[in-house]
């Protein structure tokens, strides 16, 4: 590894989950008020991800009370307290922009369903 | 004055996190060590000074046997870049012995000198900033310059006016950067925001 690179993955978070584009969700960010810090909870599905080791970033689109919110987390922020897998997208897209223009019924991403869960499901 | 001062080599930028969760960007210098290649005293030279070598990946077969020669009475072995850097007091500095990233603990910023990325022959949007024509609607006129002066009075251009012309592939001393981290092992500091000039290029850090 050269000079940059091993700079680039020093202290990156162990515990990101394997998440995807079209997959949704649940970001727990720590947010400072004051002396004290909480976490806030933003749940919505991936719709880009960017970027590798220090400076990857991902996306995340929610609807908050009719409005569309978007936010880019960097994956290795201290400020990104955890990320969780809430369900899992089948999309045929690298980044799903197209969301933007959808509302309602057509902004549905499709769950994907595991391969190797169906067959051993199958079986029984 | 001490000794405050390094050559060294652009790596490359990314980015670092602090513990509050706020990203800075850096660029990578990869500094010294620097051996000490020769140093001038007030009696034989008139002023002081040390010369430092960076670079010891050249050639012996490319370099000068006159350079060779000097390097020699040092102990060292061919380098890419000598540079010589005023200090006022030379005790403890001695002709073989080297300098490291250490020398910049403590201090918060420092200026960066390097040579800027060459851009050839290039027009005044580029060089200037200058805004250009219109696009479209069959203005002719896309990066055009415009209008250099005036009419009968004064009849001429003004020296200094901003034309197209060779860009870039000059010095460039970036002062005020912050120092971000300095690794001691490595022989690296990181400096927050750019440096002039490409990766792998040379540059001098001294202090601010």
């Amino acid at each position: 590894m050269n000079i940059l690179d091993t700079i680039r993955h020093e202290g990156l978070r162990e515990d990101v989950p394997d998440f995807g584009v079209g997959d949704t969700v649940k970001v727990q960010v720590r947010v400072r008020e004051g002396e004290k810090t909480r976490l806030q909870l933003f749940e919505g599905v991936v719709i880009d991800r960017k970027g590798s080791a220090s400076e990857a970033c991902f996306t995340v689109r929610k609807i908050s009370s009719g409005v569309a919110v978007e936010r880019v987390f960097p994956l290795h922020s201290p400020n990104v307290a955890s990320i969780e897998v809430s369900r899992r997208g089948k999309v045929r897209r690298a980044r799903l922009n197209y969301l933007r223009g959808l509302a309602g019924k057509k902004a549905r991403i499709k769950e994907r369903v595991d391969h190797k869960d169906r067959t051993s499901q199958a079986k029984h | 004055m001490a000794l405050k001062g390094l050559i060294g080599k652009k790596i490359g930028m990314t980015q670092v996190f602090s513990e509050d969760g706020t990203v800075t960007p850096v660029t990578v210098l990869e500094c010294g060590p620097c051996p000490i290649t020769q140093v001038r005293t007030a009696e034989n030279d008139g002023y002081t000074a040390v010369q430092l070598g960076f670079g010891a990946d050249r050639k012996a077969k490319r370099t000068s046997k006159a350079l060779l020669g000097h390097l020699a009475k040092s102990g060292t072995g061919p380098m890419r870049v000598l540079k010589e850097f005023r200090v006022d007091d030379i005790d403890g500095l001695e002709v073989g012995s080297t300098v490291g990233v250490d020398l910049f603990e403590g201090m918060d910023k420092v200026r960066v000198t390097g040579t800027s990325k060459g851009r050839g022959f290039a027009g005044l949007m580029k060089r200037y900033n200058f805004g250009g024509g219109k696009a479209t609607h069959g203005s002719h006129h896309h990066r055009r310059a415009g209008t250099i002066g005036m009419c009968a009075t004064p009849s001429r251009v003004f020296k200094g006016h901003p034309m197209a012309g060779r860009y870039g592939g000059k010095q460039i001393t970036v002062r005020n950067l912050e120092i971000v981290r300095i690794d001691k092992e490595n022989n690296l500091i990181l400096v927050k925001g750019a440096v002039p000039g490409a990766k792998n290029g040379f540059v001098l850090v001294q202090a601010n």
